[in-house]
């Protein structure tokens, strides 16, 4: 457990976020205040999330994920996914994310867009 | 007429396996929940899918049990699985706080979380990754949320 949730990589108005292996309640609990806080503090317009490493999702990634798009929407910013395997895509789709957020195969490609 | 073979093969089919566990309600434990039933139900052969569906309906049921049955709080969540035949059963349970109106709990989106940041979904993912979901609660006796799906049809 001495590995870190989440890491995040800034590149100019880019904020990309990998996310654990498991994103379900226990490991969202950070996720919060973390993502605000790097908000915040940079001007950011575009949110990206990558799923390429994670296995599993449940509703409370759902929650995470809806809020993050929720704030990025109102700031006028983008939010993009990248690397979802099927667990992800079928979670991603029953919570209503399925439209909302656009769907990458690379990181090059959901930050580019 | 069957064969001794087919005999004991039908035997193997509708012999009653069960798993009980019981874990402190503590958000760890969470993943370990759906990973041991996922393992235990592995012996029915399942679609890599259909056991995805049952760990995310396993995920949903514990984190309640977490967050709302104990309120974060110390506690012990039991989970009984039952193989019947293609028929898997997941009851989790909890001697929390209880739901005093189950129909609203179970309205997609419905959430007594002020933080904004829990989706209400629980209940309907259970719904959607499981064929029957029931739920039995009442105030101050905790939750029982009953699972069942059908495995290789």
């Amino acid at each position: 457990m001495a590995e870190p949730t989440f890491t995040y990589e800034a590149k100019e108005q880019v904020l990309v976020i990998h996310l654990p292996r498991e994103l379900d309640h226990h490991n969202c609990r950070n996720l919060r205040n973390e993502t605000d806080l790097l908000l915040a503090e940079n001007y950011i317009r575009k949110l990206v999330f990558d799923f390429s490493r994670t296995e599993f999702m449940d509703s409370s990634g759902i929650g995470i994920l809806l809020n993050r798009y929720k704030e990025m929407e109102r700031s006028g910013g983008k939010v993009a996914i990248y690397g979802a395997g099927s667990q992800i895509v079928r979670v991603l789709t029953i919570g209503g994310l399925g439209k909302l957020v656009p769907r990458y195969d690379s990181k090059e490609a959901a930050i580019a867009e | 007429m069957e064969t001794i073979m087919e005999m004991a093969a039908e035997e193997k089919r509708e012999k009653k396996e069960t798993l009980r566990m019981e874990l402190e309600s503590r958000s760890e434990n969470e993943e370990f929940a759906r990973v041991a039933v996922a393992m235990f139900m592995s012996r029915m052969d399942p679609t890599m899918e259909e056991m995805e569906d049952v760990k995310t309906a396993v995920s949903e049921a514990v984190t309640n049990g977490v967050i709302h049955g104990y309120a974060g709080g110390e506690g012990i969540i039991y989970i009984e699985v039952t193989i019947e035949g293609r028929e898997l059963t997941v009851a989790v349970r909890d001697g929390g706080v209880g739901i005093s109106d189950i129909k609203k709990a179970m309205e997609p989106m419905y959430t007594t979380d002020r933080t904004g940041e829990r989706s209400g979904m629980g209940f309907s993912f259970m719904e959607a990754f499981m064929d029957r979901v029931e739920v039995v609660s009442a105030p101050g006796k905790g939750t029982l949320v009953t699972m069942k799906k059908q495995i290789g049809r």
